[in-house]
């Protein structure tokens, strides 16, 4: 496969970091490919707008920035204000149905995929592992990483006593996100046809 | 010999440049850093102060960064392998102490994470403008090594290799990391600390009485010692004779500070690294150091596409400039592109290296981002026609 582009956007404390970080770390470590993570920095990175970037690659990352993402997923309304209308054609749409309404401005063909992640990760018991969940919509969504992968990251970065909690809710993502996407190829079968990873 | 394994987080990371600087550093033995912390190289000190004591050794966060660069110089004439790290700011500062330790020949590995200047700048943004400060900002003659890391991964390994350096010339070394490879999260190996090599110190084997601290060995460099070991030693900025005693005059002068030059600029294939990409049959030649170079690479390919022949030249070690490499690897080509980002620094360094009617084509940045691979692809083309 070749470059994809991955950018993720939300508020500071919504675990927008740590979602780049274990889809980065999941692709370039456990599953072998390259990826290469850059983080929003500077005052904005805390309390409101915050964002990363992450290109997915076979071959080296070398221009480092995502400039047009093939996939953008958004946890707050304002993220969605901002890097909605930069996602690429034909891209994908993943968003925290709660929080945010996809409306007009989307460019041709995008593909939105959402979920309730801060709601599932209530049901779990903390609201804090909506990232995860979002994070395990994202692998059913777009297989980009591979599930066990994601797990082997989510592991290895997860605070300990935590596992089961953060496996969980990655879980609850997942399922959701396959179901997802299997409703939008039921409904349109050329959705299904060059699944990105 | 091999690295002390306490100091070696052997294992795959997906870390930063910042921290992968600091495991670097840690994996070369340094044990003292004194610091004043600035972004964006603050992530290099912050880790280092978290790992230090875990590891056995010396975390100081001084009240500016010159005391920052003076206090290194101290302790590795107590016997340790010290570090700074800064960046344009606090790098202004330490030039004074960049001098002394040329002219006292302390090894010491400076890291600096460029931001964009002049003065604070661009405190959160890239840039490559402080190349020509490393190399002629303090005053005197006088050489430095500079590295200059393109991920995550080489701020691992270049850094360990600045202290090798360090010890091997006995001079100031410079990891020049940006703001980009500093922040960038990616995955970063580190091997077994069997499988690391590191350079020790110079020690004598002298018998105090007989042992002159600036007494050169055949390739120009003296042997150390660590104060307090029972030599009679002097350590000074003013210009000194092998004794290292105050001697101002023309003759100990030119004796002295030829032999500091000359050590660095006559050391050759061992201080030249530069990664070559089918240079050879090249019509055009790009030039290119640190993060720059990643995007280079994706100009270099897109002109590839269209059939021009780009060779791609990095710079891993830019100081000293390897004017011999680059002079024959240009020699032929068409035009040589350099992007750089700042307006015009070791585009410089290239023009007065490569063969007389040979065009060079600057492609300038005055930094706060990357550059736009079309911008380098279209010199590239402008190069070819």
């Amino acid at each position: 496969m070749s470059r994809v582009e991955i950018r993720i956007g939300g508020l500071g404390g919504q675990g927008v970091i740590l979602s780049g970080i274990l889809l980065g770390r999941a692709a370039s470590i456990h599953d072998g490919r390259h990826a290469t993570l850059i983080q929003a920095f500077g005052p904005e990175a805390r309390g409101s707008a915050c964002s990363a970037q992450v290109t997915i690659d076979d071959d080296p990352v070398d221009y480092p920035y995502v400039r047009q993402p093939d996939i953008l997923v958004v946890m707050s309304p304002d993220a969605y204000q901002i890097f909605a209308s930069q996602l690429k054609p034909g891209g994908i749409l993943i968003y925290e149905e709660d929080l945010v309404t996809p409306g007009p401005g989307l460019p041709d063909g995008v593909r939105c995929y959402g979920v309730p992640a801060t709601r599932f990760a209530e049901e779990l018991g903390r609201r804090l592992v909506l990232n995860i969940v979002m994070v395990g919509f994202f692998v059913g969504v777009t297989g980009i990483v591979s599930r066990e992968a994601a797990e082997q990251a989510l592991l290895a970065l997860v605070p300990k006593g935590t596992e089961a909690l953060n496996r969980a809710a990655f879980q609850k993502g997942l399922e959701h996100g396959l179901e997802a996407r299997e409703r939008t190829v039921a409904r349109d079968p050329a959705a299904s046809a060059p699944r990105l990873g | 010999m091999t690295a002390d394994p306490r100091g070696v987080l052997t294992g795959v990371h997906f870390l930063d440049g910042d921290h992968a600087a600091c495991e670097g550093a840690l994996a070369a033995g340094c044990r003292f850093v004194a610091g004043y912390p600035i972004t964006p190289s603050t992530e290099v000190v912050e880790r280092f102060a978290g790992r230090i004591p875990l590891v056995g050794g010396v975390f100081i966060q001084m009240e500016d960064e010159l005391a920052a660069s003076i206090a290194i110089l101290g302790a590795a004439w107590g016997g340790q392998k010290v570090m700074t790290v800064t960046s344009g700011p606090g790098l202004s500062l330490m030039m004074e102490h960049l001098g002394f330790a040329a002219i006292t020949e302390t090894p010491c590995v400076f890291i600096d994470v460029q931001r964009g200047g002049p003065s604070t700048g661009l405190p959160t943004l890239p840039a490559q403008a402080d190349m020509m400060q490393v190399k002629w900002g303090s005053h005197g003659d006088y050489q430095v090594i500079a590295l200059c890391p393109s991920s995550p991964q080489e701020c691992f390994d270049l850094t360990i290799r600045a202290f090798n350096l360090a010890e091997t010339w006995r001079a100031p070394v410079f990891v020049m990391m940006d703001e980009v490879v500093g922040h960038m999260t990616e995955k970063v190996v580190i091997p077994e600390a069997s499988a690391i090599e590191v350079v020790e110190r110079r020690w004598t084997s002298k018998a105090p009485g007989q042992y002159r601290p600036y007494e050169p060995t055949p390739d120009g460099v003296p042997e150390m010692v660590r104060a307090g070991d029972g030599y009679r030693i002097h350590i000074t900025g003013l210009t000194h004779d092998e004794r290292g005693y105050p001697a101002m005059n023309p003759q100990h002068q030119d004796r002295l500070i030829r032999r500091l030059n000359d050590k660095i600029r006559k050391a050759g294939e061992a201080l030249v690294d530069v990664r070559e990409d089918q240079c050879e049959g090249a019509e055009v030649l790009v030039v290119s150091y640190g993060i720059t170079s990643r995007v280079a690479s994706a100009a270099v390919r897109s002109a590839r596409e269209k059939g021009i022949r780009v060779g791609h030249a990095r710079l891993v070690i830019a100081w000293p400039f390897p004017r011999d490499r680059i002079r024959a690897l240009a020699s032929g080509v068409r035009g040589v592109v350099v992007p750089e980002l700042n307006l015009g620094q070791m585009v410089q360094e290239v023009e007065r290296s490569i063969p007389a009617g040979v065009p060079v084509l600057p492609v300038d940045h005055a930094g706060g981002t990357v550059h736009d691979p079309d911008a380098i692809l279209q010199r590239i083309l402008e190069a070819a026609r």
